[in-house]
């Protein structure tokens, strides 16, 4: 196992603080708050960075030529630990899921423990002939399946995702849905992230255009849509970078600084673990390096989740989620 | 090179109130009631507002309605058939004069 690092070398990684930006941690005191950890329900498990995508505002910066995959005996220490502490969602994110080859035996591992599953999904990836039996495990096992759509516009959505997948993503909402998927008991939620560098539309507004317009043109139904804004990190800060947004980005990210955000944020809920077995506050913690507590703890090194009341690790990247209605 | 348009000059737009506070106030109160949702949506106010943009070629107008647009869902796609709009009105108010020019031409042709 790897020694446990100090935070100061996440924020070394991080490069040059932008002018004009006030930290994150200096902002919440002016307004009097603190981001501390409320009871926390759900976990996150990261199950690798490999990906059949190679998404331009990727914060992992997961593709196809990432080797990062969890493996099996980390697997069964997220399971151990699930039987352990009794946690209400498991949200399984990665790269994509669906090319871990374990993912399969995970979910019916963990089944049993928890109430609810969710699997985040590029759609391409489950797309796949030979990833069936992986969705015919999801349904039987009522695994909610949070699908990433960021537009209703094709260009648009390939600028950010790449060429092919709209297509492929509508073809892969359209499987879903006969067989199940966008019903009450089986649930099949939209994320909708911003093709550039700017904020998301509202979420209510978005999920109303695209459930008239899903549907009217192709036949799809689903159940929720989520907006996410981008996160300054990874792919989409380099892109950032190299286009000249960074800082009008950034800068409209503190602007729209919302104190009201902070208490429903989802880092207040959720630990996160990445595909080595280490845990987080959130993902965007874990791309940046920023361990729980400071330090590196492995899932299989603790018996508790973290108590209400601990510390959650901040920089400047926080600023996305307190973002207007905020990351909750 | 200097230039009289400074993107910079946007984000200051409100000091305009300084030298007529109350006239400022009242204009820019009036602006946010007509870019809320009301019987249309914001997103469709937006895709109008970048329309006119384009008409009266306010690079101001145009820089914030193109942001507003994305950040309020509308793709590109929808927002070239926007400007396509402003110009097929602004194009077409040049073309029927061409009836005034008929009109002259045959009252003073044989």
């Amino acid at each position: 196992m790897e020694e446990a690092r100090p935070i100061r070398a996440a924020e070394e990684c991080w490069g040059r603080r932008l002018p004009r930006i006030e930290p994150f941690r200096q902002t919440l005191a002016r307004h009097g708050l603190e981001l501390t950890r409320g009871e926390t329900t759900t976990l996150q498990v990261n199950v690798g960075l490999l990906c059949n995508q190679a998404c331009h505002h990727c914060h992992l910066e997961a593709g196809p030529d990432r080797r990062e995959v969890m493996k099996p005996e980390t697997g069964d220490a997220v399971v151990a630990f699930v039987r352990r502490c009794r946690v209400g969602v498991i949200d399984i994110t990665g790269g994509a899921p669906e090319l871990n080859p374990k993912l399969g035996r995970m979910i019916k591992s963990l089944a049993p423990f928890v109430p609810r599953i969710m699997l985040r999904s590029n759609l391409t990836a489950l797309r796949e002939r030979e990833r069936d039996s992986l969705v015919d495990l999801c349904r039987n096992h009522r695994v909610a399946i949070v699908a990433s759509l960021p537009s209703l516009n094709e260009a648009q959505a390939e600028s950010q995702r790449g060429r092919g997948v709209f297509r492929k993503s509508i073809a892969a909402l359209q499987r879903l849905n006969s067989l199940g998927y966008g019903r009450a008991d089986l649930e099949l939620n939209l994320v909708v992230n911003p093709t550039g560098a700017f904020l998301p539309p509202s979420q209510e507004q978005t999920a109303r255009r695209f459930r008239e317009v899903l549907h009217k043109k192709w036949g799809i139904t689903f159940n929720h849509l989520f907006t996410f804004a981008n996160v300054p990190l990874g792919r989409f800060r380099h892109w950032l970078e190299r286009s000249g947004n960074l800082e009008s980005y950034t800068a409209s990210l503190v602007a729209r600084f919302n104190p009201c955000a902070v208490q429903g944020l989802m880092c207040r809920t959720l630990v996160s673990v990445s595909w080595d077995g280490y845990l987080y506050d959130c993902d965007f913690n874990l791309a940046r390096g920023l361990p729980l507590g400071g330090r590196k703890i492995h899932i299989s090194d603790t018996d508790h989740l973290p108590a209400p009341g601990t510390s959650i690790a901040v920089s400047d990247h926080c600023y996305t989620c307190t973002a207007g209605a905020g990351f909750t | 090179m200097e230039t009289y348009y400074d993107p910079q000059d946007l984000p200051k737009f409100e000091e305009i109130g300084k030298e007529a506070p109350e006239l400022a106030r009242k204009f820019f109160e009036y602006y946010q009631a007509v870019f809320a949702d009301g019987e249309l949506g914001e997103r469709e106010k937006a895709l109008i507002a970048l329309a006119v943009a384009h008409t009266i070629q306010c690079p101001y107008c145009i820089d914030a309605y193109t942001r507003a647009c994305l950040e309020k869902g509308s793709s590109l796609a929808e927002m070239t058939e926007a400007v396509h709009v402003a110009v097929a009105i602004r194009g077409g108010a040049s073309l029927v004069h061409g009836i005034q020019m008929r009109n002259i031409a045959g009252k003073i042709s044989l």
